[in-house]
């Protein structure tokens, strides 16, 4: 649906994209993750033809982005950071107008942008003027907005930023859903990790306009901890030297980090009931045995002990 | 059938003005001030018809160009808030909606990127050109009354050409201030530089052109030819401002005995009959002019357009 190749975007001396390579299926749900200022928006405005890479190409749909971005915004939804409204006009005559921009009639217009409000959970704020809505509404607005051409492609670019965690869960869910019915692709970018991780079907770590690494958060952190895959926290109460040994000397286990309360050991094979039993016939109490997979706060901040001095002793 | 977005930006733009409390303000303090200039004008008419007077056949354009001293004439109110109402529809054209955070969405739309400057210019354009014809109109439909006195055809067409000219004149500040806004980020900054910009043309550059003027003068008995050189240099210096432009086109086309707008000599005027020039004639005189005053605004599009199609639109 989305393939970009070898692209780069220069600012005078500064490398904003660096020979960037992904392609992104169709009816994928594909997070864009990186710190700010690594490239991400710029990748975002390239592939909406809104500003010309120095190098290389952007295809969406099968459409070149720097070529015919008028095509390509047709087929694609782009929602940007912090979106803004016209504040005198309603929810409902902000839809509209973005409907009309898109060609629409007036009445199919409408019915669709009713149809999307309600989706969105906006029906009963739709003649409510777009300058009282709060941030959430506003998102959601926004979504609504994005959807309202019948877009292939949803591009979101810090969707979540701003908005409470409560709001956010809700409004994640309602992309996932969204995709799932509809068989939309969705390309969204963000710094929050452990926000997007539920939705993602893949993921893409962006650092200083470089692509680190793609995948599943399951192959990223098999790729990364391949000597570790396994991740086993325990609930013990006790913090003796003694148990920490006898749980090392478990084959398999390669490390053991008691912290208050919580040991997090990593081993090499699923070792919970080597674990389980070791620590129950020390006479601990065990109070839970939990297997972890990890998270991307993990594989991001791994990525950044490897690659941040890497990157640094290169610049 | 759907519309063509452009017609649906164009139609939102204009919506947006005349909502706005901006200009429903401007059009009350333009409204009554040209008003208040209609009634001086129709109180002067009976002194000013002298039996003798070239312009006698011409009795309804002194709607609009005569005053008694207390208040300009509506000529004058027009090259004074005319400026003012352009300035106001453009200052923030581009840059609040980039505040706003709608133009990074408008951008997103597949419309192309010059609908978004050419319908802020043509829906400001319209409104423009409607308020100054509705205007003209009025002040012509209650010197009707008034005074009772038919216009002829000929005094008609002076007075749309005026109102054309008019509508060119504050074309150049709406433009003037639609490149401010591209330019600069902060609405507050854009109007600003537009008022000094409006300040300095017109009442600043006068001042310098005085004081060149007075140092470059030739001493009273140099050439004839020099002197006559030297008043030339002057009108040019002080034709490079739009409202001198547009205050010598309005007098020409609205006094049909002005011959010309620069000195003539003694063969040139001896023989000729004390008579009004028809209407083309008077146009051939400004046509200069007129073609400066859209030479200028044509500039000033041409300058936004080239800013705003090269920039990179982020979000805020």
């Amino acid at each position: 649906m989305i393939e970009i190749s070898a692209l780069t975007k220069r600012y005078g001396n500064y490398t904003a994209v660096d020979n960037l390579n992904l392609s992104i299926a169709r009816g994928e749900i594909f997070g864009l993750l990186g710190p700010n200022g690594a490239g991400k928006s710029t990748t975002i405005l390239m592939m909406l033809g809104l500003t010309e890479p120095t190098s290389g190409s952007v295809t969406v749909c099968g459409i070149d982005a720097t070529r015919n971005p008028i095509e390509v915004k047709r087929k694609v939804g782009y929602l940007p950071e912090d979106v803004g409204f016209y504040e005198d006009l309603t929810g409902l005559e902000n839809l509209l107008y973005t409907a009309q921009l898109n060609g629409m009639t007036m009445k199919a217009a409408e019915d669709r942008a009713r149809h999307l409000l309600a989706r969105v959970g906006l029906a009963g704020e739709a003649d409510k003027k777009a300058g009282k809505y709060s941030r959430g509404m506003r998102q959601r607005l926004g979504l609504a907005d994005v959807l309202i051409k019948s877009p292939e492609v949803i591009i979101l670019d810090e969707p979540t930023l701003g908005i409470d965690p409560q709001g956010v869960r809700e409004f994640l869910t309602l992309i996932a859903k969204l995709s799932h019915d509809e068989g939309l692709t969705v390309l969204l970018s963000s710094h929050h990790l452990h926000q997007i991780q539920e939705v993602c079907d893949r993921v893409g770590l962006f650092v200083k306009g470089k692509l680190l690494a793609v995948g599943t958060i399951g192959q990223l952190s098999q790729e990364l901890f391949s000597n570790e895959p396994f991740l086993i926290e325990a609930g013990i109460d006790n913090s003796s030297e003694v148990l920490k040994e006898k749980l090392a000397g478990i084959p398999g286990v390669l490390s053991v980090v008691p912290e208050l309360g919580v040991w997090r050991i990593g081993c090499s094979r699923n070792a919970a009931p080597d674990i389980a039993r070791t620590v129950v016939e020390s006479g601990a109490t065990l109070n839970f045995l939990k297997q972890n997979q990890y998270g991307l706060d993990d594989i991001y901040y791994h990525y950044f002990e490897k690659n941040g001095t890497a990157l640094s002793a290169a610049s | 059938m759907a519309a063509d977005p452009f017609r649906v930006m164009v139609r939102k733009e204009i919506a947006d003005h005349v909502r706005s409390w901006r200009f429903i303000i401007l059009v009350i303090l333009i409204a009554m001030t040209c008003l208040g200039s209609l009634y001086t004008a129709v109180g002067q008419m009976a002194k000013a018809t002298k039996a003798d007077d070239p312009e006698g056949a011409f009795f309804f354009l002194k709607l609009f160009t005569l005053t008694d001293g207390s208040l300009p004439s509506f000529t004058v109110f027009i090259s004074f808030l005319g400026p003012l109402l352009g300035i106001s529809l453009g200052f923030d054209a581009i840059n609040s909606e980039q505040n706003r955070g709608t133009l990074s969405r408008l951008m997103a739309q597949p419309i192309p990127r010059d609908y978004v400057i050419n319908a802020k210019f043509t829906a400001a354009l319209i409104v423009i050109a409607v308020m100054l014809f509705a205007l003209g109109f009025l002040v012509m439909g209650l010197g009707l009354i008034r005074v009772g006195v038919l216009p002829t055809a000929e005094e008609f067409m002076r007075v749309i050409c005026f109102l054309l000219v008019s509508v060119c004149y504050v074309a150049f500040w709406l433009n003037l201030s639609i490149f401010f806004s591209i330019r600069f980020r902060q609405p507050a900054t854009s109007a600003l530089a537009s008022m000094a910009a409006w300040l300095f043309f017109t009442v600043f550059y006068q001042l310098i052109v005085n004081v060149i003027a007075r140092v470059a003068a030739p001493s009273a008995t140099s050439n004839p030819l020099q002197i006559l050189k030297y008043e030339a240099f002057v009108a040019n210096l002080l034709r490079l401002v739009p409202s001198q432009l547009f205050s010598e086109a309005t007098t020409t086309l609205l006094m049909p005995s002005v011959r010309s707008l620069g000195p003539l000599s003694i063969e040139q005027v001896y023989g000729s009959i004390p008579a009004p020039l028809p209407l083309d004639q008077s146009l051939l005189i400004v046509w200069p002019q007129l073609t400066g005053l859209i030479a200028a605004t044509v500039v000033c599009f041409a300058l936004s357009y080239a800013s705003f199609m090269r920039r990179e639109v982020r979000s805020r």
